[in-house]
C-alpha cells in the first residue's frame, strides 16, 4: 500500500489513469478539467504512460475518438466539463447504446449562459438520461478510487457500459489533498486487462452501429435498460473487491449520523463536507439531523435510499442544478419518485443551492433545516426554492 | 522525395486485366437503381481489399447498407453519427497504434483505416472533424462521396450543391434561381492541410478511381479522395444515364480529375476540347429551370475554375495557352 502524499486532485486523477494503463486518451481543454489532461499529456510525453494522446479539435471528436478506439478494443479515457460535455452529449448517448466501456471524468461546472467556469451540477444533470453509469466523488481520494473502480465495472462483460466519474470543479479538482496512489501492480491485480466482447477486426468482421428499424429498436433499448439495471450488482461487487484490495470501503449512498435521524439532508458531491459540519453543530443543539450523500447516481440507488429514508420525518434535497420545469429540481424529482413508489411520505423540501460557484455555507445548511422544519410544521405544500439569491 | 511519392515509387495500378473479384461491400444493399454513390464505395473497397476497417458517416450509404439484422459489409464497419466519421476512424487508428505498440495485438499486415461521408457529412457538418483528423496526421483514408446534396434526408442543399441546382431547400421560384451559391471547393480545402495525397475521381472512370483509392491507402498519413457520385434520384435524370452524366461532368470540366501528391498538382485528364457545360446541365432536371443567361454565367465560372486548375497543375504555357498533349488515360 502506498503512502498518502499531498497532491492536486487533478494530478492524482491523471496519475490514476496512468496506473490504469489506458491505451488512448482523447481530450479537449476546458476549465476546470484542464489540469487532468495537461498532466496526462505530460505523462505520455515523458513515457510514464504508453498511450496515444489524441489532441482533438473538439469534445465532440474527443468522444468520437474514444468510441472508435473502444470499438477497436482499446482502453480509453477522456475528461471534460460543462460546455464541453454539452458539445459531446450526442456521442455520449451513442457510446452507451453501443455498449462501449469508455471512462470519463467530468469536472462539474455550470452551463452557459451566462458563461461561468464555476462549479455546479448542470452538466451532470444534462448527462442523466444518457445511459452512462455515474458516480460522484466527494474528495480527491474518492476521485482516484472511483476511476479505478469505473474501469472494472465498465469492462465487465455483464455490464459493458461507459462510466462517468463526477468531481466538483475547483472545489475538488484544484485543491491539494493527501492522496494515496496504489502501485501499478496493485491496480493490475484489481483490474484485469480489457477483453472486448466484439471489436473491429478484419479477421472477424462485424457491423457496428447499424440502422435500427422499428422491429428492433425497442428490443435494443430494452437490452440497454436491463444492462444498466444489472450493472448495480457488478458495481457493488467491484466496490467489495476494492475494499479487499485497497482497504477503502465504498457504497452507493454514504450516510453520516443517520442512525436516529428525523431529518436527512440529501445531496451529491463535495458540499457534503460542509453539510457534515452543519450537522455536527445542529446535533450539539439536540437536533436529530443526518446526511445522505449519493455516490452512485446512475443507476439510481433505490434500495439504499429507501432504507435511509424510511424512518425519517423530513428530507431536505439539495440540487446543484435547475430542472426548469417550474416545480422541482432534477435530483429531488427522482428522490420523490423513489419515496412515492415505496409509499414513504416524509415531508420533502427541495433547495437549489450553489449554482455557478455560489458558496454554500454551514449557516446555509442550518437555515435550510430550520426552514424545512417550519414548513413541515405549517404543512406547507412541498416545493422548491433557490437559496442565497441576492435581492 | 515526399512521403507520398516515396510510398508510390513502385505503384502498380489496376488494369482491366487485374480488377479484383472480391466484393467487400456485397450486393443486396438497398441503394436506388442507378446509384453511383454505392458504385463509388464498391470500387473503392475492391481497390483497398479486405484488410480494412471502415467508419461511415450517417447518410445514404450508411442507411442502405446496414438495416439490422442485415448488413452489406463483409469487412469491419462502424457507424456512429453524421459529423464524426473522420474522428471515429482516427480513434480506431489511434487504438490500433497503441495496442500494437504495447504488444496487446499482433499486427502482421497493415490495416487500412477508411472513413467516408457524403458531401453534407464532409463539407458541412463534418468539416471540423475532418480538418482535425487531417491536421493530426492519422494514417487513414477519407473518401467524400459527393452527390451534391443531402440525399438521405430528401435532397436538401449542401455547400457542395452547384450553383443553380434545384433542391428541396434551394427551390427555384420567382425570387430564386435555385442554389444561389457556388460549390465549395472541398478538395482545395483539404489540400491546404498539406497532407500527402489528395485526388478527385468518379466511377465513370473506374480504373482511375480504383488506382487513386489504392494510392491513398498506400501513402502513410492522411489521404483524401473526393468522388463525384451521381444520384439519379436527387439530380432528376433517368437511372440508365448515370454514368454518362458523370462522364459529361468530366468532359465539360464541371468536375475535373486530378491528384495532388505531396503538394504537387497533377491533372489526370487534360481535356483539350471541353464540351459546353450546357450539355451537362440539360441532362438533369435539377437544372431544368435555368435560363441561357444563367447557363452562360455557370460556363464562365467553370472556365475560370479550369484555368485556375491548369495554373496549379503547371499546365499553362507562357502566354496563357494550354499545352495540347493528352494523357493516355483509360
Ligand atoms: C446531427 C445530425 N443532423 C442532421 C441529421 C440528419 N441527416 C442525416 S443524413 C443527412 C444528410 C446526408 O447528406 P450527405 O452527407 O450529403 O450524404 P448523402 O445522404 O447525400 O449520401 C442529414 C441531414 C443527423 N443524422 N444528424
Ligand atoms: S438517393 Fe441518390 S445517393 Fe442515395 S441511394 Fe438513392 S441514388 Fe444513391
Ligand atoms: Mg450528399
Amino acid at each position: 500500500m502506498g503512502k498518502r502524499v499531498g497532491m492536486e486532485v487533478s494530478i492524482a486523477a491523471a496519475e490514476a489513469v496512468a496506473l490504469i494503463d489506458v491505451d488512448v486518451v482523447a481530450a479537449y481543454p476546458i476549465t476546470p478539467q484542464t489540469h487532468i489532461v495537461e498532466h496526462l499529456s505530460e505523462l505520455v510525453a515523458n513515457g510514464h504512460l504508453d498511450a496515444e494522446f489524441v489532441p482533438v479539435e473538439s469534445e465532440h471528436s474527443a468522444m468520437s475518438v474514444c468510441v472508435g478506439a473502444a470499438a477497436a478494443g482499446a482502453r480509453t479515457f477522456t475528461s471534460t466539463s460543462s460546455q464541453g460535455y454539452a458539445l459531446m452529449v450526442e456521442i455520449c448517448y451513442i457510446a452507451s447504446s453501443m455498449r462501449l466501456p469508455i471512462v470519463m471524468a467530468v469536472v462539474n461546472r455550470a452551463l452557459s449562459a451566462p458563461i461561468s467556469i464555476w462549479n455546479d451540477h448542470s452538466d451532470m444533470m444534462l448527462a442523466r438520461d444518457t445511459g452512462w453509469i455515474q458516480t460522484v466523488a466527494e474528495n480527491g481520494q474518492e476521485v482516484v478510487d472511483l476511476l479505478i473502480h469505473a474501469y472494472r465495472v465498465a469492462e465487465d462483460h455483464r455490464v459493458l457500459l461507459p462510466v462517468m466519474v463526477n468531481l466538483d470543479g475547483f472545489i475538488v479538482s484544484h485543491v491539494i489533498e493527501p492522496i494515496e496512489l496504489p502501485s501499478k501492480e496493485e491496480v493490475q491485480k484489481y483490474l484485469p486487462p480489457y477483453k472486448p466482447l466484439l471489436k473491429l477486426d478484419p479477421k472477424s468482421p462485424v457491423t457496428m452501429g447499424p440502422v435500427g428499424v422499428p422491429e428492433i429498436y425497442t428490443e435494443v433499448k430494452k437490452a440497454q435498460d436491463e444492462a444498466i439495471k444489472n450493472s448495480k450488482k457488478v458495481i457493488l461487487e467491484a466496490w467489495e473487491e476494492f475494499a479487499k484490495h485497497f482497504g477503502r470501503v465504498y457504497k452507493p449512498v454514504e450516510t453520516y449520523r443517520c442512525e436516529d435521524a428525523e431529518i436527512v439532508i440529501l445531496l451529491m458531491g463535495s458540499i457534503a463536507e460542509t453539510a457534515m459540519r452543519a450537522i455536527d453543530t445542529m446535533r450539539e443543539r439536540g437536533k436529530r439531523v443526518g446526511l445522505a450523500r449519493l455516490r452512485l447516481f446512475r443507476p439510481f440507488p433505490v434500495e439504499e435510499l429507501v432504507s435511509v429514508l424510511k424512518p425519517v420525518k423530513a428530507v431536505a434535497v439539495i440540487d446543484r442544478a435547475l430542472g426548469f420545469n417550474g416545480y422541482t429540481g432534477p435530483l429531488c424529482a427522482e428522490v420523490k419518485t423513489v419515496l412515492f413508489n415505496h409509499a414513504l411520505t416524509p415531508y420533502v423540501w427541495n433547495y437549489i443551492a450553489g449554482l455557478g460557484g455560489r458558496d454554500v455555507t454551514v449557516e446555509n445548511f442550518v437555515e435550510m433545516v430550520e426552514m424545512l422544519e417550519e414548513r413541515a410544521a405549517r404543512k406547507e405544500p412541498m416545493g422548491y426554492e433557490i437559496i442565497n439569491v441576492r435581492e | 522525395m515526399g512521403v507520398a511519392s516515396e510510398a508510390l515509387k513502385n505503384f502498380k495500378g489496376f488494369t482491366t486485366k487485374n480488377i479484383p473479384t472480391i466484393e467487400p461491400l456485397s450486393p443486396g444493399h438497398r441503394a436506388c437503381q442507378g446509384c453511383v454513390e454505392i458504385l463509388a464505395l464498391r470500387l473503392a473497397l475492391k481497390a483497398i481489399g479486405t484488410n480494412v476497417i471502415v467508419a461511415s458517416a450517417t447518410g445514404c450509404m450508411e442507411i442502405v447498407t446496414s438495416p439490422y439484422p442485415q448488413t452489406a459489409w463483409r469487412v469491419p464497419w462502424i457507424h456512429v453519427a453524421f459529423e464524426n466519421a473522420a474522428a471515429v476512424i482516427s480513434g480506431v487508428e489511434a487504438g490500433y497504434k497503441a495496442m500494437a505498440r504495447k504488444g496487446k495485438i499482433d499486427l502482421q499486415e497493415k490495416i487500412v483505416f477508411l472513413g467516408y461521408g457524403g458531401d453534407g457529412g464532409t463539407a458541412d457538418i463534418g468539416l471540423q472533424a475532418l480538418s482535425g483528423a487531417l491536421e493530426r496526421g492519422h494514417d487513414f483514408v477519407y473518401i467524400c462521396l459527393d452527390n451534391e446534396a443531402y440525399m438521405n434526408t430528401g435532397i436538401q442543399r449542401s455547400s457542395a450543391t452547384p450553383y443553380g441546382a434545384m433542391t428541396t431547400t434551394s427551390p427555384p421560384g420567382k425570387k430564386s434561381i435555385g442554389q444561389s451559391t457556388w460549390k465549395k471547393n472541398l478538395p482545395a480545402i483539404v489540400v491546404a492541410h498539406e497532407i500527402p495525397y489528395v485526388a478527385t475521381a468518379t466511377p465513370a472512370y473506374p480504373l482511375d478511381l480504383m488506382n487513386k483509392v489504392k494510392k491513398a491507402a498506400m501513402v502513410p498519413g492522411p489521404a483524401y479522395v473526393h468522388i463525384l457520385s451521381v444520384c439519379p434520384t436527387g439530380w432528376r435524370h433517368p437511372t440508365n444515364i448515370a454514368i454518362e452524366v458523370a462522364k459529361m461532368a468530366v468532359a465539360t470540366n464541371v468536375f475535373p480529375l486530378y491528384e495532388v501528391i505531396d503538394g504537387k498538382w497533377i491533372l489526370s485528364r487534360k481535356n483539350p476540347k471541353p464540351k459546353p457545360v450546357k450539355e451537362y446541365l440539360k441532362m438533369q432536371r435539377r437544372f431544368a429551370h435555368l435560363t441561357e443567361e444563367e447557363i452562360e454565367k455557370i460556363q464562365a465560372r467553370i472556365n475560370a475554375e479550369w484555368e485556375a486548375l491548369l495554373e496549379r497543375c503547371g499546365e499553362k504555357k507562357e502566354g496563357g495557352a494550354e499545352k495540347t498533349e493528352v494523357t493516355p488515360s483509360e
